[in-house]
């Protein structure tokens, strides 16, 4: 077994080292790290415009960085082409975003079938699978409402199963809660961290707000593009 | 009404002029998209206007310098005066493009200038059209230069042109005195036509042809129009979401709305005065078949371009607040009426029906002299077509709704067309009109054609050429022998024609005598034997006179005299002792002849200048060039010699131009669909962007999202081509019977129609994936 | 809040007079509170006590006792490892934390991993009152949430401390 060429904690599922990206004349990231274990979830913090984002889509393979290595499960991401990128999103990954993630046409089932689909799974199949997910998220009696049908909460709470239906080792959540007021938002992060620890999922959770990144193990501050892990600096 | 109300009135639609053009990069972009597309639609629509009339500075043009056959009667005998000038036909045709050729030979100092002319060529020299010009100095025109063996000394200027790229030349020439024979080479004192020509009122199938050509291409523009001022519908209703939060009530929003509108298509009309202009000049460079026209002569008639220039703001404001009759303005965000009211089939079935009333009274009138009421041929074919536009939403709708769900790509699509079918029912509007248009004037043209078109009866397997001699040039043995020598040629059969009367004095008493050598007579008939100086009779005459006349041994005269009048030669012309009866060629040169047949050596030498000669040349298909080969030889013979080409049919002219202007104004028309196709996908696109980011986000294959986008459009426009298809067959039908014309359907046709409505689909498509692949990028994801 | 950590923290900067300790303090960090001289004496009698800081002189002449104080070596330890250390998270914490950012910023110590270490330390707590929500009744949760919105509303104000140091740094050391 080959170790990965920084030094990060042993086990670690999803390793950055030097992460640099920049958009025109903005440097986004400038030299951050990070790093989580299966099972763990990381709050990912810091003022806006931080880059925080910016080390989301990096880490999860939708952007490639300009420079530093990402290693995931023992692989350096930037040795894969787009296509391998992003079938590993499709099949080892899943995603929360803010706002704009449900496809409007579809009903909430079909949209939490969506990544089954794209794996290839039947329709019946995926949506029996969903249904379950659903369930366990509370909104397994909006299965057939579209998206502009139900609430806020209701809508994210559909989208984390979505993220959840593949199973996948790393959830990426940007800003999850971002829409929605305090007890909705408080509701589907326990949702979400119930259901992570349940699967042995790594959560990548972007946020601002502090009852959002307190449902999580370990935090790590990003500013001007830099990162501190603080469990590590104290 | 009050001045108040009026104001009010005035601000709010100022303030939609104002928000048009303010809304920053993004309202930028939309009211130029818009005015981009209202221009193209305004410059269409004028050019449409401007036709008549480019029609008629032709007509007056081609007028102005004819210069033939208007002498006919009396140029036998006319004198040269100070004013004469002799002018000889000498038309072409090289590599099947026609060329107008006169020569001209002026007799006095006073002598007319044919328009475009600053003066007489002198013999040698010609002067030519631009177009013939440039055409004589190409590569390929070797053969031209030989045909035309004078020197260029001018070119002639546009009053002596009837397009830009009319080929046209005036050579000076002198001798022409002797041939004046008042057909091809006549004496006249002025140039134009003396006298009106008698209006001859329009076939009424043409009519109904050409009203139906202009219904069924304005149509699909004035659907265009419609589509362009509805350009960024989306952000727009956000901006007047906006304004309702500030304090405007709903009556205030439709009003900017309406000014927003005006301003687009106001803006509009200024690209499209642009756009036809330049239009006009690319105009100039532009031919179509034999069709050319001179920029100056597009000019819309003013009538016209004033009711364009208000008809097309007027509908533009009507037809946003069409759109808004369903959409409630809150002031935060607008709200379509809560469930889409279902799509009623009633009245949406009551236009295609209007329609057929309409039509349907006049089935029958174009056989017998019948006339169609113009209002009711327009009024039912524009009823018909909208009915396209007007069942389409429904049937796409009803569709969709029982579309089952296949791979991820398929769902997306489906699910998207359920949800909202309005939109792409609306994109694919134009094309269905157009496709419905052109599938029922493709049938119409294709039942009709028989009556337009008329069978020469030419076998062009006997010959290719025929080239008629002028009166007065060399013998037609030596221009038979001539163009056997000549390259290109493979056969050749010179004959003369005449009649022969029974006596002097009895012209009315006679028959037709053809003359030609062994070799040419047996193109005719069937002869077994044959030598010069033998006599036939063709066939079995019914012709009484001719029997008698075919008497062994008679007498018969040439050039009879007509009582009363000049006394004519008499050439006495003795019948030999054996008139031998020969059985007509099936394939003969000349169908249905009768009467006599004389080899050279039979006549009186006397007789040569009474006989009309033709000889028909058969080309050597291993010579390449060999119609224009043998042409240039006919000119070097004399350039008085005119030169058909055999062709087995021929098309009324009137019916080849509708043809042609139907197919240029539907290629013009898809392409302008095509284009508004573009935006507005492209709009929805971008309206979907941070979706499609986080699509690929998560995983989806671009692939799946640009198949998705394809379905989206192949589906609606596959319903709408199935729906323009039957539309348009019927409308096809129920033009047909009106003509009177058995109904049946050109099936290639009608698919080759149908496949280019698809394939502009395919191409814009096509054409939105570079953008879609750039939108899903996942920049789109960035909120910051 | 640590008056003592405080006036050790101000002595680091050179040798001082009670008073002078006092008007200093005042005019950074007692905006409402002035400090009474009895408990600048009594403060540093005991720091005195403690070997944190020693008399490096004494004005002669009438009037009060004017002694005039440094600090010592432990002195300094001492005010290092206070402010290394979070403060409990606990309401009402911000005058303490304002003290011992602008103690940092003058005494030239990176004020910024202040505020980072106070944030983790917030989150530390927070999480474990999280926990405690997930787990209790619904009382428990209603007590958990007043803390967590105390907490969180620090945690603000950290945030917005942090971005505002530059400006900070520039006001106290003027």
């Amino acid at each position: 077994m080959t170790a990965p060429t920084p030094m990060p904690p042993a086990g670690s599922l999803l390793v950055a080292t030097d992460l640099r990206k920049a958009y025109g004349p903005t440097t986004a990231l400038d030299g951050a790290e990070f790093s989580i274990h299966p099972g763990e979830v990381v709050a990912v913090m810091g003022p806006s415009g931080s880059g925080k984002s910016t080390l989301l889509h990096c880490l999860a393979g939708i952007v490639p960085p300009d420079s530093g290595s990402i290693v995931y499960n023992g692989r350096e991401m930037a040795t894969m082409n787009d296509t391998q990128r992003s079938a590993l999103r499709r099949s080892e990954f899943g995603f929360v975003f803010q706002f704009g993630q449900l496809v409007p046409e579809l009903t909430c089932v079909e949209n939490v079938a969506l990544p089954l689909r794209l794996n290839g799974a039947s329709r019946k199949e995926a949506e029996q699978t969903s249904l379950g997910w659903m369930r366990r998220l509370e909104v397994d009696d909006l299965a057939r409402k579209r998206p502009s049908e139900v609430s806020g909460g209701q809508g994210q709470r559909v989208a984390v199963a979505r993220s959840l239906v593949t199973n996948p080792r790393v959830l990426f959540a940007d800003e999850p809660t971002g829409a929605l007021d305090s007890l909705n938002g408080e509701r589907v992060m326990e949702l979400l961290t119930e259901a992570a620890r349940s699967t042995n999922a790594a959560v990548v959770l972007v946020t601002h707000e502090a009852r959002v990144a307190a449902y999580s193990d370990r935090e790590i501050v990003v500013r001007d593009g830099k990162s501190r892990d603080m469990e590590r600096a104290v | 009404m009050s001045s108040p109300a009026v104001r009010q009135w005035y601000r709010d639609l100022a303030m939609g002029l104002r928000f048009a053009f303010t809304g920053g990069r993004e309202g930028w972009v939309r009211a130029v998209l818009t005015a981009v597309g209202v221009g193209l639609g305004v410059a269409l629509l004028l050019l449409t206007t401007a036709i008549p009339n480019a029609m008629a500075t032709r007509e007056s043009r081609e007028a102005a310098r004819q210069d033939l056959g208007i002498t006919y009667y009396e140029n036998g005998d006319s004198k040269p005066t100070d004013k004469s000038l002799i002018v000889a036909d000498t038309d072409t045709e090289f590599q099947y493009e026609e060329i107008r050729g006169r020569l001209l030979e002026p007799e006095g100092a006073d002598a007319p200038l044919p328009p475009g002319l600053e003066k007489f060529p002198a013999p040698g020299e010609m002067v030519v059209s631009p177009a013939l010009a440039e055409m004589l100095e190409s590569d390929d025109a070797r053969l031209l230069r030989g045909r035309l063996p004078y020197e260029t000394v001018g070119t002639i200027g546009e009053a002596g042109l009837i397009g830009s790229k009319e080929l046209a030349y005036f050579a000076g020439a002198d001798g022409l005195a002797k041939r004046i024979d008042g057909s091809v080479v006549a004496r006249i004192e002025a140039f134009g036509q003396t006298e009106e020509q008698p209006e001859e009122p329009m076939d009424p199938v043409l009519l109904l042809l050409t009203l139906v050509v202009f219904a069924v291409l304005l149509m699909p523009v004035a659907v265009f129009i419609a589509t362009a001022v509805r350009f960024g519908g989306e952000q727009r209703d956000r901006r007047l979401a906006a304004l309702r939060l500030v304090g405007s009530d709903g009556r205030m929003t439709r009003r900017i709305a309406a000014g927003e509108a005006l301003a687009g298509s106001v803006l509009g009309l200024a690209f499209g005065t642009v756009f036809f202009l330049l239009g006009r000049e690319i105009a100039g460079s532009v031919q179509i078949l034999t069709f050319s026209v001179f920029p100056s002569y597009l000019n819309p008639s003013p009538a016209l371009a004033l009711l364009v220039a208000f008809a097309v703001p007027a509908a533009a404001v009507a037809v946003t607040l069409f759109a808004l009759r369903g959409v409630v303005i809150e002031p935060l965000g607008v709200v379509r009426t809560a469930k889409p009211a279902r799509r009623r089939l009633w009245w949406r079935l009551l236009l295609p029906l209007g329609g057929l009333a309409l039509l349907s009274p006049m089935i029958g009138q174009g056989s017998d002299n019948g006339q169609f009421n113009e209002f009711m041929v327009i009024g039912g074919v524009v009823l018909l077509l909208f009915g396209v536009t007007a069942l389409l939403p429904w049937v796409v709708e009803a569709f969709v709704a029982r579309l089952g769900s296949g791979a991820v790509s398929w769902q997306l699509a489906v699910r998207r067309l359920q949800l909202g079918s309005g939109s792409a029912a609306r994109m694919v509007n134009g094309i269905a009109v157009a496709v419905a248009g052109a599938v029922a004037l493709q049938m119409l043209f294709s039942g009709v054609e028989g009556r337009f078109t008329e069978s020469t009866g030419l076998d062009t397997t006997r010959a290719q050429l025929e080239l008629a001699l002028p009166q007065g040039g060399a013998p037609v043995s030596t221009v038979g022998e001539k163009l056997k020598q000549a390259k290109g040629t493979d056969t050749v059969a010179a004959l003369s024609t005449s009649t022969v009367s029974a006596t002097r004095k009895a012209p009315e008493e006679g028959t037709e005598v053809t003359v030609g050598d062994c070799v040419s007579l047996r193109e005719l008939a069937q002869i077994p034997s044959c030598e010069d100086g033998d006599v036939f009779l063709m066939g079995a005459p019914e012709d009484p006179t001719t029997v008698t006349l075919a008497t062994a041994g008679r007498t018969l005269y040439f050039d009879a005299s007509y009582k009363g009048e000049e006394r004519g030669a008499e050439v006495a012309w003795k019948l030999p002792g054996e008139v031998k009866k020969v059985a007509e060629r099936p394939d003969s040169l000349r169908t249905a002849m009768s009467g006599l047949m004389a080899t050279p050596g039979a006549l009186p030498a006397k007789a040569e200048p009474f006989l009309y000669s033709t000889v028909y040349v058969r080309t050597d298909p291993t010579v390449p060039d060999a119609l224009d080969e043998v042409r240039n030889a006919a000119v070097a013979i004399d350039p008085l010699i005119r030169t058909w080409e055999w062709e087995t049919t021929r098309q009324v002219d009137e019916f080849a131009t509708i043809q042609t202007g139907l197919l240029v104004g539907a290629a013009a028309v898809l392409a302008l669909i095509g284009a508004s196709l573009l935006v507005s996908q492209l709009e929805q696109l971008r309206e979907r962007r941070k979706l499609l980011s986080a699509l690929v986000a998560f995983g989806t294959r671009r692939r799946t999202l640009g198949l998705s986008v394809l379905w989206q459009t192949a589906v609606p426009i596959a319903l709408g081509l199935i729906l323009a298809l039957s539309f348009g067959l019927a409308l096809g039908a129920v033009l047909l019977r009106m003509t009177s014309v058995p109904v049946t359907i050109d099936w290639a046709n009608v698919l080759a129609m149908t496949g280019i409505g698809g394939a502009v689909v395919l191409l814009v498509t096509a054409l939105s994936m570079p953008p879609l692949m750039r939108m899903m990028r996942p920049e789109g994801l960035r909120t910051e | 809040m640590s008056i003592g950590h405080t006036l050790l923290g101000l002595l680091e900067s050179g040798p001082r007079h009670g008073y002078d300790l006092k008007r200093a303090f005042d005019e950074k960090f007692g905006h409402d509170r002035p400090l009474h001289y009895g408990q600048v004496y009594s403060t540093m009698s005991r720091l005195l006590k403690n070997g944190l800081v020693e008399v490096d002189g004494i004005e002669p002449g009438g009037g009060p006792e004017r002694k005039r104080y440094a600090i010592t070596e432990a002195g300094i330890t001492d005010v290092q490892q206070w402010l290394a250390t979070p403060e409990k998270p606990e309401p009402y914490l911000q005058s303490t934390l304002y003290t011992k950012v602008v103690l940092a910023l003058l005494t030239d110590r990176d004020a910024a991993d202040i505020l980072d270490s106070q944030r983790s330390e917030h989150l530390r707590m927070m999480r474990i009152l999280t926990d405690r929500k997930r787990k209790g009744d619904l009382a428990d949760q209603l007590i958990c949430d007043h803390a967590l919105f105390h907490l969180e509303a620090d945690l603000r104000w950290l945030e917005l401390t942090a971005a505002r140091l530059g400006k900070l740094a520039e006001a106290v050391t003027r």
